[in-house]
């Protein structure tokens, strides 16, 4: 038996408490004599959360392993506080098929870092034309319930709907990229609006994402079906989720952290490094998703963590390849623009980072309360940690990290995933222990 | 003197005074027999065109070589991607080659921008994308002044593909420094987005009308100059118009319109950067009349170019190309 006693954490903020682990489950809360075979784990001052887990991620394995693979995204999770992350489907060849997710699935199995879970494709090839085997995914050892074709969206209405209605049996959601092709065009790279008007830049106004959100929760409540509107960028969307909501609509959403700070100005210097899709925004609507996050509206923060070799990056802002690394600094960025300004408090964190998205992507064994029985996935946080952002020290392939040289409030130091220590910087970063070619006990705990 | 010209709101006003004054003794070599001056000998300039151009080019190597200074042009046409090789690794080949001044024309916003990042040598912007064309606006306001004198006050109308026209995005920076009065005429098709917020902060005008502007209706006031801009009839299938007979009728320079600027004020100047679509946005009486300038654009873009080379790349000890009392060219 494998013992790890965490002494002294504040579970979710509050009074701290001792955790005893056994074999990968919780067995003991409170004050706890540490068995003599046991790991100790000081976590004095620190903030336990129960394991983060991550609806959008892309691991670019198989296919651009030069940008990033299953094991150097899964170091990175754990150093971000994931024990679980669900790994988007356009990667090459795409995850279309019941052996394509399971080789995902067993991929993250052997690195043992974090949970890799599959998102399946919506379409074949994500082409947008024919449905991929949602049926034979799902029924897979991968247990797909997420399905995305995520960085296109599945704009053909018919389509949409037949997917909405064929996942009903087996309890899959759409996880949609809403970006209606036809207003955002070939050649698009940022947000329309008076930064790109100056810069000459193609945009993509809001309502290209609003547009499809719209039609999309009526296509759920038509359907009865499930949908999840993937980085919700804008006011309009926000408002169009917050209606469908209260008219009971089975929708959720998730915003990244990025778009929780980062606004369309800071592409006045035309650096690739915040080209992102969906695009930066400007503050009204960063300010709209804050409150979003805050209220509910929102359900989850996902990452949308995009690693892009160097050379994809250093084109001209048109030509540059979309996307951002997120993984290892969302939870500081979380910390700093949500807890800090009192709009979330830890318990609040604990839901939109672990317990809601968990429970939409249908993981019973995750983002659970820490408590006596639950599986050992737990994030330590220290809120207080000042952290400035070295992209040169990630643990990702790639380096295309938008907040580096920025300084935020607060810190994980410690993940434990499946009661094994998977990241561990209390004693700063020179001491951390990197598990490598490990493999989980119980990979489905 | 600021080492690169990526955008026009790099210049001050007194700088831009200065390069147009300098233009003015360049323009004047352009008349003589030997047009050369030893200026630049030894500095190597490049003009680099990943989109096609001719005038631009053609101004810019004649800028260089009556300078002395050693001009290359190099063409890589279609985008750095379907090429294989990222921005950074052409602008850094380049500049390993120890040149002085990269001229760089790209087909993509922003690009000279992340040149000048990368590379130690200057850069100039010779268009990019739809965002800028610093030279364009330079050679503008020489002819202008030139026609005009002083542009304080003056009122410039700029009217066409706002949107996708990086000649209008330096000019209103350009005539605003020179301290001139703008507005812009397009169809809200054709007009940038944001162009409310945008215009309210840098002080210039908008409108979707051209008769009111043209005939100094209300707060318009008369007008001085007006500058016509190049329509890509490929915009017509992006729905930003619906047929060319329609985009005149709305937008064009026309006859009719000419006559009644003229019967206003018979000096009301009118520009094209060209090259111009005839019978579209300028119509022929227009583009040939007395007022045009089309053919004084073009010259002042050698001497402009000239001086821009000048201020950019010249040492502090390097002589004025021209000497005042100079009444032969500098090369004999």
């Amino acid at each position: 038996m494998t013992r790890l006693v965490i002494r002294g954490a504040r579970l979710l903020g509050a009074d701290p408490a001792d955790l005893l682990v056994e074999d990968g489950v919780i067995t003991e809360v409170g004050s706890v004599s540490a068995p003599s075979d046991a790991e100790v784990l000081d976590a004095d001052g620190l903030v336990a959360l129960p394991g983060l887990v991550d609806l959008h991620v892309h691991l670019r394995e198989p296919g651009r392993e030069d940008a990033e693979t299953i094991a150097t995204g899964s170091a990175a999770a754990a150093a971000g506080g994931f024990t679980a992350v669900f790994a988007m489907a356009n990667t090459s060849p795409v995850t279309d098929t019941a052996e394509a997710a399971e080789r995902v699935l067993d991929l993250g199995r052997a690195c043992g870092l974090t949970e890799v879970v599959p998102v399946g494709a919506v379409t074949k090839g994500l082409e947008g034309a024919e449905l991929a085997e949602l049926g034979l995914m799902a029924r897979s050892r991968a247990k797909v319930r997420v399905f995305s074709d995520d960085g296109h969206c599945v704009h053909d209405a018919r389509i949409m709907r037949r997917a909405l209605e064929y996942i009903k049996p087996f309890g899959g959601v759409v996880s949609q990229h809403a970006q209606d092709p036809r207003l955002a065009g070939r050649e698009a790279c940022c947000h329309e609006g008076e930064v790109s008007g100056r810069l000459g830049l193609p945009g993509w106004p809001g309502i290209a994402e609003e547009s499809i959100v719209a039609r999309d929760v009526m296509l759920a409540r038509h359907t009865g079906s499930r949908i999840h509107v993937a980085h919700v960028s804008t006011a309009g969307t926000v408002e169009v989720i917050r209606w469908a909501k209260a008219q009971g609509i089975d929708v959720t959403a998730e915003v990244t952290p990025h778009h929780l700070v980062l606004t369309t100005d800071l592409l006045l210097g035309y650096d690739p490094v915040y080209k992102v899709n969906p695009p930066l925004r400007p503050t009204e609507d960063v300010e709209a998703l804050r409150a979003a996050l805050a209220d509910g509206t929102i359900d989850a923060v996902a990452t949308d963590h995009a690693p892009h070799a160097r050379h994809d990056k250093e084109h001209a802002f048109v030509d540059a390849a979309f996307g951002m690394l997120g993984l290892e600094t969302a939870l500081s960025v979380v910390s700093d623009v949500m807890v800090r300004t009192g709009l979330l408090d830890w318990a609040d964190v604990a839901r939109v980072m672990s317990t809601a998205p968990a429970r939409i992507g249908g993981l019973a064994h995750q983002g659970r309360e820490l408590a006596v029985g639950s599986p050992a996935h737990i994030t330590l946080v220290d809120p207080d940690r000042e952290v400035t952002v070295d992209a040169a020290a990630s643990r990702s392939r790639s380096r295309n990290n938008p907040w580096h040289g920025r300084t935020l409030h607060g810190a994980v130091l410690a993940t434990v995933h499946a009661g094994r220590v998977t990241h561990d910087v209390r004693n700063g970063a020179g001491t951390r222990r990197e598990l490598t070619n490990a493999t989980t006990s119980g990979a489905d705990l | 003197m600021t080492k690169h010209l990526i955008s026009s709101a790099d210049l001050s006003r007194a700088e831009v005074e200065d390069i147009l004054e300098t233009a003015a003794s360049m323009h004047d070599l352009q008349r003589r027999e030997v047009k050369k001056v030893p200026t630049l000998r030894g500095r190597t300039v490049i003009n680099f065109f990943f989109e096609d151009s001719t005038r631009t080019r053609s101004s810019f190597e004649i800028a260089g070589k009556w300078m002395s200074a050693d001009t290359i042009n190099l063409s890589a046409k279609g985008s750095s991607t379907s090429k294989g090789e990222s921005l950074r690794d052409t602008a850094m080949t380049v500049d390993a080659m120890a040149v002085d001044a990269l001229v760089i024309r790209h087909h993509a916003s922003g690009a000279c921008h992340q040149v000048a990042q990368w590379v130690r040598c200057s850069v100039i912007n010779a268009g990019d994308g739809t965002h800028e064309h610093p030279t364009q606006a330079l050679l503008d306001a020489y002819t202008l002044r030139t026609r005009l004198g002083d542009l304080d006050g003056k009122h410039v109308v700029i009217v066409g593909d706002l949107t996708h026209s990086r000649v209008f995005r330096s000019n209103v920076i350009t005539l605003k420094t020179l301290g001139a009065r703008v507005t812009v005429v397009a169809p809200p098709t054709l007009m940038p987005s944001g162009i409310g917020a945008w215009s309210a902060a840098d002080g210039f005008a908008t409108s979707w009308d051209l008769d009111p502007v043209l005939d100094g209706e209300g707060e318009h006031g008369p007008v001085d100059a007006v500058m016509m801009l190049r329509v890509q009839r490929e915009r017509m299938s992006g729905g930003y118009f619906p047929t060319a007979r329609e985009y005149t009728v709305g937008y064009g320079l026309t006859r009719d319109r000419l006559e009644r600027l003229v019967a206003r004020n018979d000096d009301v100047l009118v520009l094209h950067p060209g090259p111009m679509n005839r019978g579209l946005e300028i119509a022929p009486e227009a583009a040939d009349s007395p007022q045009s300038v089309v053919l004084d654009q073009v010259s002042a873009g050698v001497a402009v170019r000239m001086a821009v080379l000048y201020h950019l790349l010249a040492g502090e000890d390097t002589p004025a190309p021209m000497p005042a009392s100079a009444t032969e060219g500098a090369v004999r």
